[in-house]
């Protein structure tokens, strides 16, 4: 064990760092009830403008995960949100750029 | 002669982040060796990347590792770049190394909070934790993902980064060196910290060089090896000294990866400094042929991948030694010898990361 003087400056250190723990906001946030602004380029959920797609399957093909189904006749354009690692490639091979990735997690009650 | 007792560690264990199970050799409390067993979390992912195409398994490789993901994707890149003869444009070989070298401090970071954990420092734990945060955010913010960055593509990245978040960069840059300068003298100089490191679990350069470890330990135990002198991709415009330690024990390792930190933040700096004008980004037409080994050192040490191509766009083979992978078995000769309370301090100290070195 050191002598007590040397203490003195670990003594010091702590009583600084106690009056700043006090004195800050806690480093949390109460999620879900506070919740941080996304960031723009986040890449949180895929949406399609159905109106737009054209049902021509490169997404599906490009799609390394192999989330997505589409079919021509009947026309559908499905995703599995589970299966989907959204890397966004599908957004950046689409030819009609109808796929866009929105910044915020998908929720339930969206 | 004293009695035997094998008792498990893992691979469901407190300290461990990923399962292995190491079987240890007791005499009393003495551990005088170590049987490992790994594969709890094989995925096949090698397998599996041939059946994916190249520019597809990019996205998979990065899942490689859920820490160091990045350097994955570049090291792949990297290789897949090599067999096509492509030159990657000098902005896009820039904003790797800003990514790469933000990946370290993560990773570090990380490391730091764990080995803090693993000895009982809840607080330091927290602290270090808090501020690895900073590093994950400004990620998020530039590549879209906070540890999956998805960025990097063959032939470049797949993003740029703006001049308003690369002011952001620099000042995450600042934020992050005053977090470094708050705690790293409280891991570095502190009597409790020393205690349970100093001394425990010494691995000789003799040994580091027999056993083939890479990395930080081996840097740690004296062996100057660092992959990025051998300058690739954009490092070539820099500078890196390898940050050497002589004495081989958990120490030292702490204070090489330590003084990494700094590094890495420097590396950030004059990376954004020196930032080209230009694309960051080239298309690519036709399929790897031929046959590649690219080397890359991530935060554990250096990673090897080995691709060989047929001119279909699916890859013949690919191979990947992970650091991990070399570092196990200094990890066997660091243990015997130390007491069953530094089992869990000797393992951190590697850094270990059990998913890359399954795949
Ligand atoms: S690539 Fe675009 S247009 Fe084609 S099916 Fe997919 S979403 Fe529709
Ligand atoms: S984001 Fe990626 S994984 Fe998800 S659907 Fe698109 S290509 Fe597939």
């Amino acid at each position: 064990m050191p002598p007590a003087y040397c203490l003195m400056p670990i003594m010091f250190t702590f009583v600084r760092t106690l009056f700043r723990n006090l004195s800050r906001k806690p480093a949390t946030r109460t999620y879900p009830f506070t919740q941080r602004e996304p960031f723009a380029n986040f890449r949180g959920h895929l949406t399609i403008d159905p109106a737009v797609c054209i049902y021509c399957g490169i997404c599906a093909k490009r799609c390394p995960a192999n989330a997505l189904v589409v079919a021509k006749s009947p026309k559908s354009w499905t995703l599995d949100p589970y299966k989907c690692i959204l890397c966004s490639y599908c957004v950046e091979a689409c030819p009609k750029k109808c796929m866009t990735m929105r910044p915020e997690h998908q929720r339930k009650d969206a | 002669m004293t009695r035997q007792t094998i008792i498990p560690f893992g691979p469901q264990h407190p300290v461990l982040p990923e399962p292995i199970q190491l079987k240890l050799v007791l005499e009393d409390k003495k551990v005088v060796g170590a049987i490992p067993s790994i594969g709890y979390i094989h995925r096949g992912l090698e397998k599996l990347a041939q059946q994916k195409d190249y520019i597809q398994s990019i996205f998979l490789i990065e899942r490689i590792c859920g820490i160091c993901s990045f350097l994955h994707s570049m090291a792949y890149c990297q290789g897949i770049e090599e067999m096509m003869n492509v030159e990657v444009p000098p902005r896009a070989n820039n904003l790797r190394i800003i990514w790469a070298e933000m990946h370290r401090i993560h990773s570090h970071l990380l490391w730091m909070g764990l080995l803090a954990d693993s000895f009982g420092f809840e607080s330091l734990f927290m602290e270090i934790w808090r501020c690895r945060e900073t590093v994950l955010d400004i990620m998020e913010e530039t590549a879209g993902g906070r540890v999956m960055l998805g960025v990097c593509t063959v032939g470049g990245v797949r993003r740029d980064i703006p001049p308003e978040l690369i002011k952001k960069v620099l000042a995450t840059c600042d934020e992050l060196q005053a977090h470094f300068d708050h705690f790293i003298p409280s891991i570095l100089n502190d009597y409790s910290v020393k205690q349970r490191t100093v001394g425990v679990g010494v691995l000789t350069k003799e040994v580091a060089l027999e056993r083939g470890v890479v990395g930080p330990v081996a840097r740690a135990s004296g062996v100057v090896m660092d992959h990025r002198v051998a300058k690739y991709g954009a490092y070539a415009n820099f500078d890196v000294e390898p940050q050497i330690e002589q004495d081989g024990d958990c120490y030292a390792r702490s204070k090489v990866r330590v003084r990494e930190l700094y590094q890495s933040l420097d590396l950030v700096r004059q990376s954004v400094a020196t930032l080209p004008e230009g694309e960051f980004n080239i298309p690519v037409k036709g399929n790897p042929d031929g046959e590649v080994i690219s080397r890359v050192e991530q935060p554990r040490g250096e990673v090897l991948y080995y691709l060989r191509g047929n001119g279909s766009k699916f890859l013949d083979r690919m191979r990947v030694r992970t650091p991990t992978f070399a570092n196990l078995p200094g990890l066997l000769a660091m243990i015997p010898g130390c007491e069953l309370s530094d089992v869990p301090v000797i393992i951190l100290s590697i850094d270990p990361c059990i998913s890359c070195t399954e795949r």
